[in-house]
This record gives C-alpha cells, sequence and structure tokens, in this order.
C-alpha cells in the first residue's frame, strides 16, 4: 500500500459516518418480489440484443486468427479470400489503416477498458495464438467466415513460455494487487505452523475458464462522417468502450456513442474493449458502411479472455480448541505478456479469519497467451476453492466439525487491516443454513454413507466478496405531468438492474413504479463504470439519490418563492418525499410535484450528479459472506460425481428484490458447480493454443445437472451503504467449488485439490 | 428454390440452400427473437419448431426446411400467451433473456408430446438448451406451471 493510501486511510478513520440511508427500511417497493420490467420482452423475442438491430446497408466482418503463440508474419496470402463473391474488402498488417494502443483496463477507477498492449493488425508481430491476424468484410456473414478461412499466412516462430506450469518458477511479485499490498504478513508463521496441534499443508490448482456467455461478442459499427461513431455493442462497460475506441481511432471521446441495452450475459467477459469492436469499427471506416462484426463462438475463445489459471498453497495450524495459529496462503497466477491482470486470489483469507501468525500473497507470471481477464468473482471464487479445502482438512485433524471450526476463528474486526466491519453475520447466516440444510444429522464420518453404488457426502464452505463502489454519475428529471425519469451510462446483462433501479427511482420519490423510468445502457448518458466487482446497484443508487435531492431542493426553492405554496417556511430538513410530491415530514401537509411545477411554469427540473471516491471503504472492513451447503453423490465404480443439494446462506445486506436476487444467487451457485465438476479451457501447452473452443469440449452445467437450489439470507441492512445494501452478481459462486470438493471428501475420504473434480480423480 | 411456410406465411427462398434456416430466419425475415449461440447445435439457442418438433436452425440448412411449417418463437402466439411463455412471464424465468427464446420453444415441443412431464422428462427435454445465467430451476417450474401442474 502506497504511503498517500496509508495516510487518508488514517484521516478518514476519525471521519464521521454518512448517516445511514433513510430508505434502509423503507419498503413500498424496495425489498418487494417485483416481476422484471423486461420479462415480457424476453419471453416473445423481442429484446432486442446487439446482434438483432435493423440497419440498413449493413455489410459484415468476420476475422482470421494466428495459429502460432509468439513470433513473426512473414507472409499472408488473401487472394483467394478477395475472390469468392460478395468479398468487399481484406485488411491484414500490410494494409490496414494505424490504430492506437488504447489504456488497458485499470482499477475500475477509471474509464480505460484495454484489453491488451499488443497492436491488433498494425504488425507482423504475433503475441499469443489466436490473434486476429486478417479482417475481411463481405456482404453476407457466411461470404465473410468462408473468405476469413481461406487466409493463409506462414510464420517465423520465436521462443516462448506458453505453459503455465513451466512459468510458475518465474513468478514475480506485483507491485499491488488491485490497489493492496500484493503480500501481508505478521509474526512468526513458520514457528506457529511447526508448534501446533493439528496442521495441513496442501496446494491447489485450478484451470484456466471461460466465462460463455450465450450471447457471442458482437458489434454493430456506424460511422457519421470522420469523426463520429456509433456502436451497438455486447458491452458490459458502454461508456469504457466509448473511451477506450475514441483512443484507437483519436476521437474525442463523446463523438463514440456505445448503445447496449440489453446484454446476452457478461460474467465479466464483456467488461474491456476486445479487440472486435475496433476492427468492426475499422471495417465500417474503410467501407464507407456499417458494419456487424458478429463473432462466432471459436472466435469468441480466440480473442476474449477467460479466467487465469493458479496454483496455490494452504498452510494452516491450529491448537487443541481449534484457534488458527499460524496462516498462510500463497501462490501464482498467470497474466499475459502483452495485459497485466494479477487475479486477487489471495483476498479471501484477508478479511476471513482470526489469525495469530500470517502470510498471505500472490506472485503473477508471463505468458504468451490471450491476455486473462476478470471472470465472476475474480479471485475470491478461485481464493475461496482452496482456503475452504483447506479450512475443511483441518478440520478431520482436529475431529472437529467444519462449521465450528470456522465458527472458533471468527474475528470482531478485520484480521489484517484491523479496520471494523460495516456489517458481518456471518454466524448468522452459517445458524440459518446448518437448520435449512439439516447439516446437525450429517455423520462425522467420512466414506460412511451409501446408497446402492453410490457414495453420499454434504461438504461445506465459506463464501465471501467485498463491496465495491464506483464513482458513478447520474441524472434525475421530475417532469410537470407527475413522472419521473433517472439516467446513467450503466448496464443490465440480467441481473435485474432496471427494475431495481426503477423500485429505488419510485420510493425514493415518493412516485408510483408506473410514473418512473430508468434509463441506461447508452454511453451518451451520465457516466457509469463497468458493471463488475458487484458495484452497479449501490453506486448508481447513491448516484440517483444525491441528483434526486438536488431535483427535491430545486422543487423546494420553487414552492419556498410562492406564497400560496404550503412549503414556502419549509426547509429541506424538514419535508420528505412522498405521495408524488414533498411534503412536511410532522404537519403531513404538501404538494404534488405537478403542482409545483405547473405553478412556477416550467415543464421539469432536472440534475446531474456524480458521487465521490467511496471513503466508507478505507474505514470499514466492508463484505458479503455465504455459507454454502452441499450434498453430493459419487458413483462407486465410474467416479462421476452428483451435486443432489444445495442450500445456499448469504450475508449480503439488505435484499431489494428477493426474487430477482435469488436469481443472481442461483446463477452464482451453478457457475461454481460447472467450476468444481466440468469447466476447464484447455491450451496446449507447446503452441498456447485453446484445445476446447466450443460447448461440445467446454461442459457449463446443464439443466440435468443441477437441482433444485435452496437460498436464505439474513437480509440484514448494512448501515454503511446506500439502500443498506450489496451487490450480489458474485458472492454466489464464491465457496461453492470447496464446498463440492469437501463433500466428494466426506463421501469417499478422497480429498480432490485439482479443479475440476473430473472422473478420472476419483477412479 | 426452396418454399416453407414460417408463422403461417408461405415463403419462397431462392438462395443458397445449404444456408442455415438460422440466417434465413434473422438476416432475410429481420425476426430476430431465434438467436444464434454456437452454429453447431450445442446449445439450443436457435431452436425454432419444424413441424412442431424442436429443432435447432442453426444446423438446419434451408433444403431440409423445404416444405416443412416453421414455428419461430415471433409465431408461437399471435398475444405471446402460449402457456408457456405465460409460465415463463410468472415464474419470471428469464435473467439476461438471450436463451429464452430457444428454451421457450424446447419447451413447447416437449408439452405438446407429453402434456403432463415429470422433472426427469423436462432435464432429458431441456438438457440441450443451455442457459449461462443458471435459470434451470425456474424452468423446471414454469413447465410444470404450462402443464397445470402446479401454481406460480
Amino acid at each position: 500500500m502506497s504511503i498517500l493510501n496509508k495516510v487518508i486511510r488514517s484521516v478518514v478513520q476519525v471521519m464521521p459516518d454518512q448517516a445511514p440511508d433513510e430508505l434502509i427500511a423503507s419498503n413500498r417497493y424496495l425489498g418487494r418480489s417485483i416481476n422484471r420490467l423486461n420479462g415480457p420482452d424476453k419471453v416473445t423475442g423481442k429484446a432486442t440484443f446487439t446482434a438483432d438491430y435493423p440497419v440498413a446497408n449493413l455489410a459484415h466482418a468476420a476475422l482470421a486468427y494466428s495459429t502460432i503463440a509468439k513470433g513473426r508474419i512473414t507472409s499472408i496470402d488473401t487472394k483467394a479470400a478477395e475472390a469468392l463473391p460478395g468479398v468487399i474488402l481484406v485488411l491484414t498488417h500490410e494494409n490496414a489503416p494505424e490504430m492506437k494502443v488504447p489504456k488497458e483496463f485499470g482499477d475500475g477507477s477509471s474509464n480505460d477498458a484495454g484489453t491488451t498492449q499488443a497492436k491488433i493488425l498494425n504488425t507482423d508481430h504475433v503475441s499469443w495464438n489466436g490473434q486476429p491476424i486478417a479482417l475481411v468484410v463481405a456482404e453476407t456473414p457466411e461470404q465473410a467466415e468462408a473468405a476469413a478461412a481461406r487466409i493463409h499466412a506462414t510464420y517465423e516462430k520465436e521462443d516462448c513460455v506458453t505453459s503455465f506450469e513451466a512459468a510458475i518458477g518465474d513468478a514475480k511479485q506485483p507491485k499491488a494487487i488491485m490497489g493492496e499490498d500484493p503480500e501481508v504478513t505478521r509474526g512468526d508463521v513458520e514457528q506457529a505452523l511447526s508448534q501446533s496441534a493439528a496442521r495441513i499443508d496442501l496446494t491447489f490448482t485450478t484451470p484456466p475458464h471461460n466465462h460463455n456467455a450465450i450471447e457471442p461478442h458482437a458489434c454493430i459499427a456506424q460511422w457519421d462522417g470522420k469523426d463520429d461513431l456509433t456502436l451497438y455493442d455486447t458491452s458490459q462497460f458502454t461508456a469504457g468502450v466509448a473511451t477506450t475506441i475514441a483512443q484507437v481511432f483519436g476521437l474525442k471521446a463523446d463523438h463514440v456513442r456505445v448503445v447496449a441495452p440489453y446484454v446476452g450475459g457478461g460474467f465479466g467477459g464483456k467488461g474491456g474493449a476486445w479487440p472486435y469492436i475496433q476492427l468492426c469499427a475499422l471495417a465500417a471506416r474503410e467501407t464507407g458502411r456499417p458494419v456487424r462484426l458478429a463473432m462466432t463462438r471459436e472466435g469468441v475463445f480466440r480473442i476474449v479472455g477467460g479466467r487465469t489459471p493458479s496454483q496455490q498453497r494452504v498452510a494452516i495450524s491450529a491448537d487443541d480448541a481449534g484457534k488458527f495459529l499460524g496462516f498462510v496462503h500463497e501462490g501464482v497466477t498467470a497474466q499475459s505478456t502483452h495485459n497485466h491482470f494479477p487475479e486477487q486470489f489471495s483476498f479471501p483469507p484477508r478479511h476471513l479469519y482470526s489469525m495469530e501468525a500470517y502470510r498471505i500473497g500472490q506472485k503473477v507470471t508471463d505468458l504468451s497467451r490471450v491476455a486473462n481477464t476478470f471472470m465472476r468473482a475474480p479471485g475470491e471464487s478461485i481464493g475461496t476453492f482452496a482456503v475452504e479445502s483447506g479450512i475443511d482438512a483441518l478440520a478431520y485433524e482436529l475431529k472437529m466439525c467444519p462449521v465450528a471450526l470456522r465458527m472458533r476463528n471468527e474475528p470482531d474486526a478485520d484480521p489484517v487491516s484491523g479496520s471494523p466491519f460495516s456489517s458481518r453475520h456471518m454466524r448468522k447466516a452459517y445458524e440459518m443454513g446448518v437448520e435449512r440444510f439439516g447439516w446437525k444429522s450429517r455423520p462425522a464420518e467420512p466414506r460412511s454413507q451409501r446408497d446402492g453404488d453410490w457414495w453420499i457426502g454434504q461438504g461445506v464452505a465459506t463464501g465471501t466478496y467485498p463491496v465495491y463502489r464506483m464513482v458513478t454519475a447520474a441524472r434525475v428529471r421530475i417532469s410537470a405531468d407527475g413522472t419521473a425519469v433517472a439516467q446513467t451510462s450503466c448496464q443490465e446483462m440480467g441481473m435485474g438492474t432496471e427494475t431495481v433501479q426503477t423500485q429505488h427511482l419510485a420510493e425514493r420519490l415518493g412516485l408510483p413504479m408506473s410514473k418512473v423510468r430508468f434509463e441506461y445502457g447508452d454511453s451518451t448518458l451520465p457516466y457509469a463504470g463497468v458493471a463488475g466487482g458487484s458495484s452497479q446497484t449501490v453506486s448508481v443508487a447513491l448516484a440517483v439519490q444525491e441528483a434526486g435531492a438536488k431535483v427535491l431542493k430545486e422543487l423546494l426553492a420553487l414552492a419556498q418563492k410562492d406564497e400560496r405554496s404550503p412549503l414556502r417556511e419549509a426547509n429541506f430538513e424538514d419535508v420528505v418525499a412522498k405521495d408524488e410530491g414533498i411534503f412536511w415530514r410532522v404537519s403531513g401537509g404538501g404538494e404534488s410535484y405537478a403542482a409545483i411545477l405547473s405553478r412556477a411554469g416550467k415543464d421539469f427540473v432536472e440534475a446531474d450528479h456524480k458521487t465521490g471516491a467511496p471513503m466508507e471503504l478505507l474505514k470499514y472492513s466492508m463484505h458479503s459472506y455465504a455459507a454454502q451447503f452441499c450434498e453430493v453423490r459419487v458413483h462407486a465404480l465410474s467416479g462421476e460425481v452428483r451435486v443432489q443439494r444445495w442450500v445456499g446462506s448469504f450475508d449480503t445486506g439488505r435484499i431489494l428484490n428477493p426474487k430477482m436476487a435469488v436469481s443472481q444467487f442461483r446463477g452464482g451457485i451453478i457457475m461454481g458447480i460447472g467450476m468444481a465438476l466440468t469447466e476447464e479451457t484447455m491450451f496446449d501447452d507447446r503452441t498456447g493454443r485453446i484445445m476446447n473452443p466450443s460447448l461440445a469440449e467446454y461442459h457449463v452445467p446443464v439443466q440435468a445437472d443441477i437441482p433444485d437450489i435452496e437460498v436464505v439470507y439474513t437480509n440484514e441492512p448494512d448501515p454503511h451503504t446506500p439502500l443498506g445494501a450489496h451487490g450480489i452478481g458474485e458472492i454466489g459462486i464464491t465457496g461453492v467449488a470447496a464446498a463440492v470438493a469437501n463433500a466428494v471428501y466426506h463421501a469417499t475420504g478422497k480429498r480432490v485439490t485439482s479443479l475440476p473434480i473430473t472422473l478420472d480423480k476419483l477412479m | 428454390m426452396v418454399k416453407l411456410r414460417i408463422n403461417g406465411v408461405n415463403r419462397q427462398f431462392d438462395g443458397d440452400p445449404d444456408m442455415p434456416l438460422l440466417w434465413y430466419v434473422r438476416d432475410n425475415l429481420e425476426m430476430t427473437g431465434t438467436k444464434y449461440g454456437c452454429g453447431m447445435g450445442l446449445c439450443g439457442a436457435c431452436t425454432v419448431l419444424v413441424d412442431g418438433k424442436a429443432t435447432r436452425s442453426c444446423v438446419t440448412p434451408m433444403k431440409a426446411a423445404a416444405g416443412k411449417k416453421i414455428t419461430t418463437i415471433e409465431g408461437l402466439h399471435p398475444k405471446g400467451e402460449h402457456p408457456v411463455q405465460t409460465a415463463w412471464r410468472e415464474c419470471a424465468v428469464a435473467q439476461c433473456g438471450y436463451c429464452q427464446s430457444g428454451q421457450i420453444m424446447q419447451a413447447a415441443s416437449l408439452l405438446s408430446e407429453k402434456p403432463k412431464p415429470t422433472d426427469k422428462d423436462i432435464d432429458d427435454a431441456m438438457q440441450g438448451n443451455i442457459c449461462r445465467c443458471g435459470t434451470y430451476q425456474r424452468i423446471r417450474k414454469a413447465i410444470h406451471v404450462a402443464a397445470g401442474q402446479v401454481k406460480a
């Protein structure tokens, strides 16, 4: 941590808290299971996703990809492609106009969304196996794909490292991980490990994963002259894509508009401005036509990165009573030679357990592969697999219940920073989960339950994910017809953003939901950051709250100037927004927004507001928690693992819409079951090429894999967050792979330390 | 020349008979409710009904659709009130929504064959339709609701 950060942190400790949000318990709309507003459009085919936009005179683009990991293109033959019917243009490094390399995605505090420092098409140098080497534009998508397939390149290969295992020894400690220290230590951890009643020391590995949103990435680019560009894009970050593409083409940022009202799943994979976007814009500029570049499934694997592989060591020692004495969590992830993202797997234990002595840190190594990126719960998903498997193993060493062992080490304050927790109800989450799952009837002995050819076991693990809040701008407008609208450039990939923010706006302004509208998914609206880090709900809520307060103050000022207004004597502190207007808190008198505006002769009042930096995150340790309970059956002969029961118990602040929140939790758990049992992006270690770039060979969970999943939650509001809420998009996946692995151990007595837990590891 | 009937309208197609039906529906007819997800019949996002049976349009060449009756999500019910669509809304199944047209067409096909499906029938019929958001539990329930077996 930098000295400046340390100074700010110490100043923040003595700053007073914001008062809790006055809507923290308000429940006219908030806290209610309101159906998704765009649900009807999603069952009739009317929801317009990126590739669906009808654009006149559209041309279609396709890409050809490198087949070596590193080296130089010595020749590229485009004649066969150019000779095909319908082909309009073929661009390679030999004829592509210059594009600038955009700034890389930062820590979430800037608009930069570049994904690679490698030049795209503007170089004969190859940086990864799958890098775009040619761009084809044709009249139809089939013609473009057919032409791209006929492009042939020859290469001069260079030596490079494409195997993660081979590169682990070269790993280095980065300067910082998401602004945090790469390693934190306290006490003599080696001594603490050596002098204890019980200890475990295990090494875990997790493979690369790909997001595999069912909507493949796609873009439609349309230029208006040389300086104005509109992009329909499958984006989790409209403002970031606009900024990045403006950098690429040397445009002013506000001359690039990115539109994305419906996004067909993201999970992190659509957060960056991956190279297909700039290539689509280039194709449109060079042909003078609007161009669509709809990526193939294989193409997404080639140029959109996924989750890093990891190797993690977990060593924990405890006294007779289970108190953690020494705690080591350390290891290595990979990034590429052309990007920087050391995934933060070592974050979970920094905030989860009391520890006498610890060493928690991580290193990163560079590979000549496609750039890695964030994927649902980056860090915490793979980190909790290792840590929570290790704690389970220690529980067996101690002959303790794994739930009791965790509760024994529940801290009173953040174990590393010492900061107070803003809201932590881990014990309650565990109590609720234990009750619902029927944990107490579980036999302690592993390999002790059998049903025919199936071994049965139950496992548990803790999940955790930080609370993040990003600087966000919003505009709120209240109109004379008594309606209101809030606008921000944020995204909706199915989380329920539109619905929850509409609930929020109605509740905040005292209007019915039918009279408010939430507008989003367009970079020309006030700035919102990436829909990532489970930060969007609270980030947008605060911006809307503060912009709304400005509008209410302006409306009150209009009323104060008007002798006929019952509010003329009122100060802002005296009034409340309710019943479609502004009313005295105490006496209850007041008037409607429509009355104030019509008497003032105004059509509307509106205000923009940008929120301040999240100082509360420096003062408090702010996290969400989960207790994941799982029952598996493992076939005694084949090793097949089936998850047959699940209870997820969550402590994530106040739940704003139970129906949609439960979907987010379940979706995370299901992706976690995939991570536990089937998902793996397989790289050929010799060539750095992905060998399974399809849904036939990359196995995601399907209907038949998933039992009914029970979800319970503490619903305890966090007094230090907007609406008392936490983001919930990522917490669901955390702890899941460990819960499955722990249940597999309980069923079979075999501790599987490498994901996925495939049949061969249990034979 | 390929003649076929789509959502009750007779159509003629003069182009490449090897072109997948999905592109004809999406790009020629501009009915974009049917989605591309993999192009290999692996994910189910492109599912339409061919003579009433769920079929992957991304691997169905136009020549194989000749003479057939095709139903897409747009033609499932004139007001979007097919029992499956109604159940889907009541159960709030959709998350991102991208795979849902295919899920709904697959479910409609299942119910036309098995009006009262068991959980296993549903798992068997629906397992080729991938939902990465993880709506499976509500899909299972909504199919039972559409079948009149349970209430939403």
